[in-house]
C-alpha cells in the first residue's frame, strides 16, 4: 500500500499545525464559528447531537494493521472505547472534544493518516473498489489512480469553496462493487482497443434528495491526462454549480439541467485549455505510486482445497463471506460489522485489535473498510481461514450475512446525528432480529436505511430502502423497492404512504414473504421484483 | 409549554442546558428562559460558553422537563442505542422516555 | 471601499476606480475592473492588455467562483494586480495567493501575524497552479 515519503508527511504536518492554530484561534475568540465551521469541517470535525465527531480517512479504503491499531488507541484514548466505519469507507468517532482534535490528528499523522477533506464543500476522500487488487475481474489495481488524484485533490487551491461536497470513486473491474455511478465523478479504468489504458468517466451520480446515476461524459481519457480531466471537470462545476439553493448545488443539478452533452461540451472546452498548461503529473509519478502497490506476494504453487467444511456454522461463513481470490490458493474474506442485532458499522477498540492482528498474521498486513461498512481481509490463505474464523466468532465478528438480510448499511440516524429526522438504528436492528433467522433462504438481499432525505445511508440503492422522515415530531418510514448500487444501478421506487416503527418491521417482513412466494429458481429479490413489479407488492402491504 | 435554552460546550461538545445562571449536563435543570433565550444565547455564544445554542419548547409533567422534540430529547439522553453511554446507564427502560 | 491591506507585489498600485464586467469593453480608458461571482473572467481576455488592476470581489466567504476567475486570468498572461476584496479570511489567502491574487483587501483586517503564518503555511504544495511554487510530483521527478 502508499506509504508517505518526506514531502507527504511534511504536508499532513503543516495540516496538523494549522488546524491546532485554527483551534487555539476559536478558542480564544478570533474566529467565529460561522467562519470556523468551514474550517473545522474540512478536517472532518461536525459537531452532531451529543459531541463533536471527528471523520477520519481511510484512503480508498485501505489499512495496514499499524494504523487500524492507531484508530483503537484512539478509540479508547480520546472517545469511548469504539468507532463507526462508514458508507464511504471512513471511520468516525462520536465523543470528540474540540481541544483534543488537534492531538487526534497528529496521533493519526504519526501512522500516515489524517482527516483532510473528510467533510466540507470540498472534494472529499476517494473510494475505491474493496476488493481492488485482489478480484480476479479487474483489469488493474485501481488504488495507484485513487492515490495520483487524492494527492491532486488535497489542499487544491481552486476548489476549496466548492458549491457542496463532492465525491469521486475510481474502479478497475468488471462487477461494481463502489457504487461508482452514485458518485459526482466515478471513474473505471478500461482499455481502449488499441489496448491502452484509460479512464471512462461518468459525471453527476449521487444519493441525497435528487439522486441520478451518473452519464458517461467521456469514454477515454488517456491515463497521462485524468488529472487535468478531473481538472476540468470540477472548474465547470466550481464556476456554474448553483449556489443559490443548497439542495440544488451538487454538480448532478448542472448536468441535469445543463444537459449531459453541454456540460460535456463546457468541460471538453476547459480540458483542452488546461492541456496547454501542464499540470499532469508526468508518467514517472504514476508508476512511482504504483510500486507501492506490488501484486501481494502470495505462494499460489499450494494446494487449492478448500477448508474442511465439518462446522456447519464455519461452512456457512465460507460460502457467505469469502470470495474467489485471483491467486490459486487464497480467498478475499470479509468480516461482517453486523452482528445480528447489532449497530451496523460500529466496531469496538478491542475488535479493532482483533482484526488487526488477523491482517498481520494472515492478510499481507492489509486491510480494506467497504461501502457497505464492513472490513475485508483481502489477501488470506483458504488453508487459514478456519483459524480466521475461529478468532472472528470469539471476537463477535463471525456472523455470516455478507449482503443478505442481516448485513443492513444504516447511517448513524437521529440517535447521534444532527441532520438526521428519524433514528435508522434501532429499525436495523429490529429488521436484523426478525429476519436473520431467515437469511439462508431469503439470499442476497441488500437492505439500506438513512434518517433523512441526505441519503448517507444510501436507501436509494437498496434493494430494500428505508427512509426516516419527521412527521409532525414523530418517526415514520418510508419504504422503497428495487435499487441497486452495483453494473445494474438502478434507483429505488417508494412503495406509498409511510410506517411508524413497528409498522416498517412488519412492511419489510411482508415483502420479504411475498418474494420468497414468488421467486423463480435463482432469482434474488432484486430480479424478482424487477420481473413482477411493485403493483404485487403494494398489495401485500397496503391491501 | 416552557422555552428553555440548550446547545453545546464550545470546548467539550457535551449537550448543555441553560439553568438561569449556568450551563448544566441535565434537562431536569434547565430554567424557563421565556422571551429572553435568544439575548442569553448571543451572550453565551459570544462568551464561548456554547456553541450553537437554541431556543426549544418543552413541557413540564411529573418527571420533569420534556422538550417537545424527539431530537431534543435524544440529546438530554444521549444515543438510545447506547443506553451504556447515555447520562442513565442504569435504566434499562431510559429509551421509552424518548419516544 | 476597504483597504489593501497585503500587498506582495513591487510596482505602484493602481488607484484607478474599478468599473464593472460589462462596462469595462466600452470604458476604453479604464484600467481597472472589479469581477463579481457571477461575471464570466474569459469575458475580459480580449482587453486584458488594457487591465492593470483586477479586483475580485468575495461578498461571502463560502463562494470559491473567484478563485476560478483569478487562475483563468493568471492562465491567460494577465500579469497586473490582481486583488482578492470582500468576505476575505486569512485561512483562505494561502490559497488565493495559489490561484495568483497578489493583493488583499479584506473587510475585516487580518491579524498581520496571523498572516504571515497563513502564507508561510505550506511546505510545498501538491498540484500546478496559478503561482510559480512546483509541485511536489515535479520535486520528485525534477
Amino acid at each position: 500500500m502508499y506509504r508517505y515519503d518526506p514531502y507527504d508527511t511534511a504536508m499532513v504536518a503543516a495540516r496538523v499545525a494549522e488546524f491546532r492554530d485554527q483551534t487555539r484561534r476559536r478558542l480564544e475568540g478570533h474566529l467565529s464559528e460561522e467562519q470556523f465551521r468551514p474550517l473545522r469541517l474540512m478536517n472532518g470535525l461536525y459537531l452532531q447531537l451529543h459531541a463533536y465527531m471527528l471523520r477520519v480517512a481511510v484512503p480508498y479504503g485501505t489499512l495496514n494493521s499499524t494504523q487500524l491499531r492507531k484508530l483503537a488507541d484512539i478509540a479508547e484514548r480520546y472517545d469511548r472505547g469504539y468507532g463507526h466505519f462508514t458508507t464511504r469507507q471512513n471511520i468516525q468517532y462520536n465523543w470528540i472534544r474540540l481541544e483534543e482534535a488537534p492531538d487526534i490528528l497528529a496521533e493519526l499523522a504519526s501512522v500516515e493518516m489524517h482527516a483532510i477533506q473528510t467533510s466540507g464543500n470540498c472534494i472529499r476522500n476517494i473510494s475505491a473498489d474493496q476488493y481492488a487488487g485482489a478480484a480476479g475481474d479487474e483489469l488493474v489495481d485501481p488504488r495507484p489512480y485513487a492515490e495520483l488524484l487524492r494527492q491532486w485533490s488535497s489542499f487544491h487551491p481552486e476548489f476549496t469553496a466548492l458549491p457542496r461536497k463532492f465525491k469521486i470513486a475510481v474502479i478497475a473491474a468488471e462487477t461494481d462493487r463502489a457504487a461508482m455511478r452514485l458518485h459526482d465523478i466515478g471513474i473505471r479504468i478500461v482499455r481502449n482497443p488499441a489496448g491502452e489504458l484509460g479512464c471512462a468517466v461518468y459525471v453527476g451520480g449521487g444519493m441525497g434528495r435528487t439522486p441520478m446515476i451518473a452519464p458517461l461524459i467521456r469514454e477515454f481519457v488517456p491515463l497521462d491526462q485524468i488529472v487535468t480531466y478531473c481538472e476540468a471537470c470540477l472548474r465547470v462545476y466550481n464556476r456554474h454549480g448553483r449556489r443559490d439553493n443548497k439542495f440544488k448545488a451538487r454538480i448532478k443539478i448542472l448536468v441535469h439541467e445543463l444537459g449531459a452533452a453541454e456540460y460535456t461540451a463546457q468541460v471538453e472546452a476547459e480540458f483542452a485549455h488546461l492541456l496547454t498548461l501542464g499540470i499532469e503529473p508526468p508518467r514517472a509519478e504514476l508508476e512511482r505510486i504504483k510500486a507501492h502497490f506490488p501484486e501481494p506476494a502470495l505462494d499460489a504453487g499450494g494446494e487449492d482445497g478448500d477448508p474442511d467444511r465439518g462446522d456447519p456454522d464455519f461452512a456457512l461463513w465460507l460460502d457467505t463471506n469469502t470470495a474467489p481470490h485471483k491467486v490459486k490458493g487464497h480467498a478475499i474474506a470479509t468480516i461482517s460489522l453486523k452482528p445480528v442485532g447489532g449497530i451496523p458499522g460500529d466496531a469496538s477498540a478491542e475488535q479493532m485489535r482483533v482484526i488487526a492482528e488477523l491482517a498481520r498474521r494472515y492478510s499481507q498486513d492489509e486491510l480494506r473498510v467497504t461501502h457497505a461498512q464492513n472490513i475485508v481481509l483481502p489477501h488470506v490463505r483458504k488453508a487459514d481461514l478456519a483459524a480466521i474464523w475461529q478468532a472472528l466468532d470469539a471476537a463477535g465478528l463471525g456472523t455470516a450475512n455478507l449482503d443478505g438480510i442481516g448485513d443492513i448499511i444504516a447511517c448513524p440516524g437521529l440517535d447521534y446525528c444532527s441532520l438526521a429526522n428519524a433514528r435508522s438504528i434501532p429499525v436495523a436492528q429490529r429488521i436484523s432480529e426478525a429476519l436473520s433467522p431467515r437469511s439462508a433462504e431469503i439470499g442476497e438481499l441488500k437492505l439500506k436505511i438513512s434518517g433523512c432525505i441526505n441519503a448517507c445511508g444510501h436507501h436509494h440503492a437498496g434493494h430494500i430502502g428505508i427512509l426516516g422522515v419527521d412527521r409532525k415530531g414523530v418517526e415514520n418510514y418510508q419504504l422503497l423497492l428495487g435499487g441497486s448500487e452495483g453494473a445494474d444501478c438502478s434507483l429505488g421506487q417508494i412503495t406509498g404512504p409511510g410506517f411508524d416503527e413497528d409498522g416498517i418491521v412488519a412492511a419489510v417482513e411482508k415483502a420479504t414473504a411475498l418474494y420468497l412466494s414468488r421467486r423463480e429458481a435463482g432469482e434474488r429479490f432484486l430480479d424478482t421484483y424487477r420481473r413482477i413489479g411493485m403493483a404485487p407488492f403494494k398489495e401485500a402491504l397496503y391491501g | 409549554m416552557v422555552k428553555i435554552l440548550t446547545g453545546n460546550d464550545l470546548r467539550t461538545g457535551a449537550v448543555i442546558w441553560w439553568t438561569g445562571r449556568d450551563w448544566s449536563l441535565h434537562v431536569a435543570d434547565a430554567g424557563d428562559v421565556g422571551d429572553h433565550g435568544d439575548v442569553i444565547a448571543a451572550t453565551e455564544n459570544a462568551a464561548r460558553r456554547v456553541v450553537g445554542a437554541y431556543v426549544i419548547d418543552a413541557v413540564q409533567d411529573a418527571e420533569g422537563l420534556r422538550p417537545a422534540h424527539i431530537k431534543d430529547r435524544i440529546r438530554a439522553l444521549g444515543p438510545t442505542v447506547r443506553l451504556d453511554l447515555s447520562l442513565k446507564p442504569a435504566d434499562p427502560a431510559a429509551g421509552d422516555w424518548v419516544i | 471601499m476597504a483597504e489593501v491591506q497585503l500587498r506582495l507585489r513591487d510596482d505602484e498600485p493602481v488607484e484607478d476606480p474599478a468599473v464593472t464586467v460589462d462596462s469595462f469593453a466600452a470604458q476604453t480608458n479604464a484600467n481597472a475592473v472589479r469581477i463579481e461571482p457571477g461575471d464570466d473572467a474569459r469575458d475580459l481576455l480580449p482587453v486584458l492588455d488594457r487591465l492593470k488592476l483586477v479586483e475580485v470581489n468575495f461578498p461571502a466567504f463560502t463562494d470559491g467562483r473567484g478563485l476560478s476567475a483569478a487562475r483563468i486570468l493568471r492562465e491567460a498572461g494577465y500579469a497586473g494586480e490582481l486583488r482578492a476584496v470582500g468576505d476575505v479570511l486569512v485561512d483562505q489567502i494561502a490559497a488565493m495567493r495559489r490561484c495568483g491574487f497578489d493583493s488583499f483587501a479584506p473587510d475585516v483586517a487580518l491579524d498581520p501575524e496571523d498572516a504571515r503564518a497563513a502564507l508561510e503555511r505550506w511546505p510545498q504544495v501538491y498540484q500546478a497552479a496559478a503561482d510559480a511554487r512546483a509541485p511536489i510530483w515535479k520535486l520528485r521527478h525534477g
